[in-house]
Order: C-alpha cells, then structure tokens, then sequence
C-alpha cells in the first residue's frame, strides 16, 4: 500500500528491529504484526531514535524488546499511565503503546479508558487473541460467552468486551480494527495511526495458535473471508461479499441490516455510506458492534477526528500562565507572599 | 476562679481605658467549633498575625474526616492549636492555656486539655437545649459548676455578631456566621495582636463582595473592642517577639514546604519538575499547590488513580524531569508494584508519603508515624528504597529537596516521610536564599560509543540516557536484566549480582548521610531515638529532662534507610535505649534488627501527637529502671 506522506528519515524494516531473540512461540500472529509494525515506520520514516515502545505484561507486551527503538517494558495492564507521564514531559517523543486483551481491558482497564478519554497523543495497539497466552490460556475480557478455558471447564459466562465499541465509547479520536493475518490492510492501519495527531486505538485481531488456534478464521481463511469482513472506507457504501454483491442498510429502528444488491430493489443508494470524520460516535459505535456470523466484521478506521490534544492543552496552559504572570522567580516563590524581615 | 457574667459593652464602658498588659514568655490557644464555624480560618489568621509579629510558633489543626459532620455534633469539632512563645517553640504545646469553645461539643471535646486556671472562652448563644442535647450534656456546662477552676468569659457571640455587622446589610444568617471574626478579635485583644495582617487578607479574599468583606471587619473589631471594654477580661496579654537569626521569614505550612523544596530542587538542577498525583488526605494540598506553579514550567497531572500516579512519574522520570508522586498510606499501598518496577529500572524520583492513621482507610486526617516498615520493605522480592523522614513544617522543603539530590545522585526513586500533622503544622521559617542551596548536577549527557544501560559509576549509579538522544536508544523494564547491557536475563547467578547490586548502592546512599549528632552528652544513663514528626515533642521533653539534671541524649533520625553510619556506635555509648514513636514500634524493629540493642519503646497510636508529658514521664520511669 502506498506511503501517505514522504518519510523523515530513509530507513529498511529491518533498521527498526533489535538484536535480542523474538521468543513468541512459533506460529504467533504477533510476529506479522511485529513486521508489519517495521515496515509501516519505515514507510512513514520514524527515527528509531524518537520513538518509545512501552508495554504493559503478556504476550504482545514483549514487543518493545524487539524494536530498535527507546522502550519501557511496564507492568500488568499500566502501559498506557507510565506513556502519560512520559508524553506530559516530552512533546517531541513519538510514543506507542502495546497492550493486550487481558493487560488493556482486564487488569489495565481503568488506564486505558482514561488515556483515551484524555485524548493524549500516543498511539494505542492492542493485540486481542481472545485468551490469555502468557498465563497459559484462561478466559480473557474478549473471548466470546460460554468459551471453554483452563479457568472455565464449565464456558465461560461473563459477556465479551468489545476493544472498538469501548474506545468509541470513551471518544477516542482514532479507532481503527485490523488483521494480524491481512499484512497489507494491517500497514495501512499503522501508517493511518501514526499520522494522527492524539490518541489512536488500533485493535488487532491476532491468532494465538497455541491456546486459542483459528479464532479469527472466519475473517482470515480466504474461502469465507469475503462473505465475513467488510472494510470500512470513508465516504464510501459499506459493500462486501464475495462478489461485491452485499451491503449494509440501516433498517427499522434504526437497525443494520444485511441487504443483497439488486434484490427487493436495494440499490447502492440504500446502503450505508461510511463516515470516519464524523463529529458524533454514533455511527462509529454502530458498526463496532456488528458481529459474526449475523454481520461481516468491520477492518479499517472506524473513527479519525481532530480533536484537541491533552498534552498540548497543558503545554498552552503552561505558556498563558507564564505570559501572565511573568518569567518565575524562585527566591520571590519562596519568600511567599506575606514575609517578614528579622534584622 | 472567676465566673463572670457578662453584658454586651454599653456605651458607658466603651469609653477607652487600655487595660493593662501583662507580659509573658508563651501561649498556647486553641480555637475549637463546628466544622462549619470557621476555626481553621480564624486559626490560620491568628497565626498569621503572630508571625508577622515576630513570635516563633508552632500550629496544629485538627478537624474531622467528614466535610460536613452532622453540625453540632461532637464528631463535627474542628480544632487549631496555636503555641507561640519569645523563644524558639518546636511543638504547638500539650495544656491549652486559653480555650476558644463556639458551642457545647466544642467545650466537651477539648476542655480536658485545657490547664486549670485557664482561660475559656465561650459562644454562650450556642449553649441552647440543641446545642447541649448534641454534645450529651444533661445539664449546662457554663452554669452547673463543670467549669469551676477555669476563668470563663461567656460571650454572647452570636447575637454580638449579629449587631455588630448590621451595617455592612448581610441577612440574619450570614451575619451570625460572621461569629468567628468576633471570636478572633477578643482573642487578638487578649493577646494583643496585630489586626493589620488580617485586614490585608480580607481585602484579597472578598475584594469583590465589600458588604462580606466590611461585616467581617466590623466583626473583628467588635471582638477587640469587647476585650478592651468588657469588664470580664482584667488584663490582656503580650509575647514578645522572640529573637531569631536574622533573615527574611515566613510562615509555611509542610505540605507546602514539601511542595516547594520539590520545585527548588528541580530549579537547582534546570529540570522541569513533574508532579503526578491521585486526590489523598492529607497529601492533597501538594498538588494544589504545584499546580499553581505552572510558570514555573510545573507539570502537575491528577492521574485517574494512585497506580497510575506512580507509573506516570516513572514515565516521566524516563523522559528525563525530575518527577515526583504523592500520597498516603492507602496509596502507598497500590503504588507499590509500580514503586518495584522503579526500583528495577533505575530511574530517580520522589514519593511523598504523608502519612495517616491506618491500616485501611483508618484515620485519614490523623497523623501516626504508620508507614516507616512500609516504606522500608512494602514491595515484593528485594526492593530497597531510600528513606528520608521531615522533623518539622519547614523541614519538609529540605527532607523533598534532598530527596531529589540522593535519587539522581544513585539512579534510584527516594521515599520522604511526612506525616498529617507536619503537613497541616505550620511554623516560621527561614527561607534560604537560592543562590544557597547546592546545585544539583544531572548528566544526561552519554557517549553513544561506550553506552551499556546498566552500567555504573563509582556511586553504581547507571546512566540516565533519555529518549531521544541519537544512538542511546535502549529498553529497559520490570523483567531481570542482565548486568550492564541490560538486555532480559533469567541467568540465576546474573540475578543474584543484580539483586547484590542494587542493595549495595541504596546502602552507598550512607556515604551522603551526615553523621548522626546527639543532643546532649555523648555517653549516659538513656538515649532517646525518634524519627519524623515527633521531633519537637520529644526534643522539648528531652531538654526539659537535661534541665532537672537527668543523664539523657537525644537522636533523631531524618536518615532511615539508610541510617547514619555513625548510628550503631552510638547507640551503644548509653546503658538504655528508649524509641518513641506513634506506631507500636516501627523504628524500634529496625533498631534492634539491625544493632542488635535492647531498645525500648514508648508507643501511641491514638491518631494525636505526643504530649510532653507523656514523654517526659517514660524518660523518668525508664531511667528509674522500669524497663530493667
């Protein structure tokens, strides 16, 4: 896929990988994500040199191991409060956060739902297999009900979390869904996050092939993908199928609805027309929620608005109250405002 | 005593007649009320008046957990204690010698601190049916003989108050409110206290509402006119101003000294510092003070929780400011796995702990000494911090400022112990001039060519190589590493060496401790050890002790981890040991641990601290052979 903008820097994929041993099992999906990770950098031309990895605990948290970049492997679930405090720091840092299913939405919830209601500007790539790899597969936030796990012989009974409606729901003013096994849909994604400016939530749907194997098979086997997957473009129909011959329409009760082209009259016209910049989430949470095997699974940016930046509103804060109250003077802040003289 | 009945001045007896002034060494007020009767703020303005008057002092505020207690009840007094003395004061005092009571609870809450003889002065218009039914009392304090021995001046004040400001137009409600002005004014008479002070503080605070601003003033001055024409009051009072180094002074609360020895250390060293905290009694005020800061190029972020506060101080500290976190206990607690991952990577930072009766929520606006183990050993695997403990309101700037030098000095976050009653405490201070305080040098600058993040200097500090710097980019992170390349490393033996080696550089740390001194002879019958905010009661106690010819020193200790290298060979120098502390005996765990010493304890964790008294009654019964 085509670069968006011409690079900073002229690098290889390669250039942006460490020396240390990659050690996901063989087989994992997040060795495609680590490679398309390389080559949409290179693409874009980050300087290694100016960015930071940091991660919280699982699986995909080992990534800022493998970049050649700055990195800060974190602790379970707190990636993205360690990358607020950095950002709040460092406006010239390009920083990303990788997270999973059970670190950003089980154990990390609270952290993740606040950096992205913030809208700081780092870039948010959660990696979700739908299980727990690191701890030996245990039922995850995201795997679907009554899912049999070491820790649920019996199904699982809690309901599974949706990574995109819950960013949608908190505002993010990016949201974007891809596939660790479509490579080039993936860099796209990549390259489309690191060019925004404030929080981007990248969810990843990534194959576990030890403890949760052909969990996204549906959207990846390449007999049934196109009847399983629709891939959102902005300001185009939201068409799909096989032969390109399925919508989506929004029916009664302002319900989505699969729609045949041609069939009963359905036209292009009567489908749904993707909005990524619209200023409101509804339509965005709309399509979250659509769900195999009723729906074909959106991929692609559900949501990329400008927005005003955290970090940036508190770096203008600091530049007004300097302008207003003059450049600091430490002995006065000391002496207070009511001091004395003892002679 | 006296028990005199008053009436409101009439025009008769305001006819000027100064009363005569006697003059005294010392005084110990305390303005006592509901929580919404304004006691801290009439507190806060006394102090203020007698700072600016040239008095040392020393302040303690005590008011309850709820913001709004039911009004009237006895868990609704709100208290502020006020020692102020021509000499140099290090506690705000045990016996309350002039007692301000706004109503019933007030009086029984507070009047067993009160000495006999003391002066008691009383809101008589809130001892109605209500008032004493809330207190518990089955009959009236003020006229069933419970106050026999005091010198009681009941004092209408609320009516008083009322009449007072009618011409500033307020409504009956908020004019009663303004009660409190009232009382201040009496007691500014009584202790013949400047008013200017206050006027200037109303004039910035209500300079927008002049009708509030005038019935406050009117309040004021109808209070010290009722002082000087009254004839219940036959003398008023004067401390002279006591006789201090010269310098420029002023009054400081700990919490904002903490705040501002954060932000000196940081102009010291040319960083921006960066402030990471989640909403905690009573640490709270660190942040709201920063935060005014921010010219200063002060970031302050109110993370969404305490975890999140610790983790982005590390973040911060990684992007090379000098980052801070504050809290209590409970905070303490969740910070903890985040505090282990600073301690693996190296990275230097502060963490104020300010601390409060515990464990659970326990006593929020209480103080104990209640975190020392915590802050020594509360994180799994083997996870050294330095600790630094703050002796006094003021000391606070010091104990924060030298924090920051010890952590960038060795690469290692700093743990500061304060505690909620020098936080609220106030005290004169004498502020050092900036230009002589040390610099505090950072290096980031690092060769590209010779750069391992994990190697180390002749402190084992490692290099602080910040994100962004051409060639240096590194990861670093809670797993193992292994010895200066830092790459991840589940080497058995590699592990030990890291284990070794981060316990080998916080014990270094001793090597920036001064030595510890002694108040009082080197040798004798006891030493006492205290540590942290206890350090003017016990120090008082002690002085009085050597005073009545007792053979006993003083240690305190501001350096707990780790402690002065002179420290063992002290303590060894005295046949007994005795360790004060508002803990059942933290510091004296440690001691014995680490010296192997038959030490002591006295032991209070009553949410309150030490009187005296108490202390001075343990050194005699100790150095009696109590404990022998």
């Amino acid at each position: 896929m085509a670069t968006l903008t011409t690079p900073a820097v002229s690098l290889q994929p390669k250039d942006y990988g460490s020396n240390q041993e990659v050690r996901w099992c063989p087989g994992c999906g997040d060795y495609s994500i680590l490679a398309q990770i390389k080559k949409a950098l290179a693409a874009v031309g980050r300087d290694p040199d100016q960015m930071v990895f940091i991660s919280g605990i699982g699986c995909s948290s080992r990534l800022p191991y493998y970049m050649a970049t700055y990195g800060i492997h974190g602790i379970h679930g707190r990636a993205p409060a360690i990358a607020s405090g950095l950002r709040l720091v460092r406006q010239d840092l390009d920083i990303w956060v990788v997270t999973g299913d059970g670190d950003g939405l089980s154990i990390g919830g609270n952290h993740l739902l606040h950096a992205i209601r913030r809208n700081l500007n780092i870039k948010i790539l959660m990696f979700n297999n739908r299980i727990y790899g690191l701890t030996k597969g245990q039922v995850s936030p995201t795997s679907e009900m009554n899912k049999k796990t070491v820790s649920t012989p019996y199904g699982s009974v809690g309901a599974q979390i949706n990574p995109c409606s819950v960013a949608i729901g908190c505002e993010a003013t990016f949201v974007a869904r891809t596939v660790d096994m479509l490579p080039k849909h993936l860099e796209y994604v990549l390259q489309r996050a690191a060019h925004h400016r404030g929080v981007a939530f990248v969810e990843i749907y990534q194959n576990c092939n030890i403890f949760n194997d052909g969990a996204y098979k549906y959207m990846t086997d390449k007999e049934v993908r196109d009847d399983n997957l629709i891939e959102l473009e902005h300001g185009k129909a939201l068409i799909f199928g096989k032969n390109g011959d399925k919508g989506i329409r929004l029916g009664s009760g302002y319900r989505p609805e699969v729609v045949k082209l041609g069939e009963g009259g359905v036209s292009l016209y009567d489908l749904l027309i993707h909005d990524e910049k619209a200023t409101s989430p509804a339509l965005g949470f709309m399509l979250s929620r659509l769900r195999y095997p009723q729906f074909p699974e959106p991929i692609g940016v559900f949501r990329a608005i400008d927005a005003p930046v955290y970090d940036a509103l508190i770096d203008d804060q600091v530049k007004r109250l300097t302008a207003e109250k003059g450049p600091p003077d430490m002995q006065k802040l000391l002496d207070g405002p009511d001091p004395w003289e003892v002679e | 005593m006296s028990t005199t009945n008053i009436n409101p001045p009439t025009s008769e007896t305001s006819t000027f007649k100064p009363k005569p002034i006697a003059e005294i060494t010392s005084a110990i007020v305390r303005f006592a009320g509901d929580s919404g009767d304004g006691m801290q703020l009439v507190g806060t303005q006394f102090t203020d008046a007698t700072a600016i008057f040239g008095n040392d002092l020393a302040t303690l505020p005590d008011y309850p957990a709820e913001i709004r207690a039911p009004a009237g009840s006895l868990g609704g007094v709100s208290g502020f204690q006020i020692n102020f003395a021509s000499s140099e004061v290090y506690t705000p005092g045990d016996t309350v010698q002039t007692l301000v009571a706004m109503n019933p609870a007030a009086l029984k809450v507070n009047l067993p601190d009160l000495e006999r003889g003391g002066i008691l002065i009383v809101n008589s218009d809130a001892f109605d049916a209500t008032g004493l039914k809330l207190a518990g009392y089955t009959s009236n304090p003020l006229e069933d003989g419970t106050l026999d021995g005091y010198q009681v001046h009941k004092i209408p004040m609320s009516r008083l108050a009322k009449e007072a400001v009618a011409p500033a137009g307020l409504k009956p409600k908020d004019a009663e409110r303004c009660k409190n002005f009232l009382a201040l004014g009496v007691t500014f008479w009584l202790y013949d206290r400047p008013i200017a002070p206050t006027l200037k503080w109303l004039d910035a605070k209500f300079g927008s509402k002049p009708e509030i601003r005038l019935a406050n003033e009117l309040a004021l001055r109808a209070g010290i006119n009722y002082g000087n024409t009254a004839e219940m009051f036959q003398v008023h009072y004067r401390v002279q101003p006591a006789k201090t180094a010269p310098g420029t002074y002023r009054k400081i609360r700990g919490n904002e000294a903490t705040a501002l020895g954060l932000m000196a250390a940081a102009w010291k060293a040319d960083r921006k510092l960066f402030y990471a905290s989640y909403p905690i009694t009573p640490a709270s005020d660190i942040l709201h003070e920063l935060v005014k800061h921010k010219n200063f190029g002060v970031k302050v972020f109110q993370a969404e929780d305490e975890i999140a506060a610790m983790c982005a101080a590390i973040g911060g500290a990684y992007g090379g400011a000098f980052a801070a976190t504050g809290t209590s206990g409970p905070g303490m607690d969740l910070k903890a796995e985040a505090m282990g991952l600073a301690v693996m990577v190296e990275l230097p930072m502060v963490i104020i702990n300010v601390q409060r009766g515990g464990p659970s929520t326990g006593l929020p606006t209480k103080t104990e000494q209640s975190d020392l183990l915590q802050a020594l050993g509360g994180r799994h695997g083997e996870c050294p911090i330095p600790i630094i403990a703050a002796q006094s309101p003021s000391d606070c700037f010091y104990a924060a400022f030298e924090a920051f030098q010890i952590a960038v000095k060795y690469m290692t976050p700093v743990i500061v112990l304060t505690d909620g009653y020098l936080a609220n405490g106030s005290e004169p201070w004498r502020v050092p001039r900036v230009d002589d305080l040390p610099r505090i040098e950072v290096n980031n600058d690092i060769d590209p060519e010779t750069f391992q993040p994990y190697a180390r200097d002749g402190n084992l500090a490692r290099p602080w190589a910040l994100p962004g710097s051409k060639g240096l980019a590194h990861r670093i992170g809670g797993l193992e590493k292994e010895n200066i390349t830092g790459r991840v490393s589940y080497d058995p033996l590699n592990h030990e060496t890291m284990v070794k080696l981060r316990a080998a550089k916080v014990a270094k740390v001793v090597e920036s401790v001064p030595d510890q001194k002694l108040l009082g002879p080197d040798t004798g019958d006891l030493l006492v050890v205290s540590w942290g905010g206890t350090y003017g009661t016990v120090r008082t106690a002690v002085e009085r002790m050597q005073a009545k010819g007792a053979s006993v020193s003083h240690a305190h200790l501001r350096y707990l981890n780790p402690m002065p290298a002179n420290l063992g060979e002290l303590l060894k120098r005295f046949k007994r040991i005795l360790v004060p502390e508002l803990n059942l005996g933290q510091l004296l765990w440690m001691l014995r641990a680490q010296y192997l010493v038959d030490a002591k304890g006295l032991n209070k964790v009553q949410g309150r601290p030490f009187t005296i008294a108490e202390v001075m009654d343990r050194i005699q019964r100790t150095l009696d052979g109590e404990d022998d």
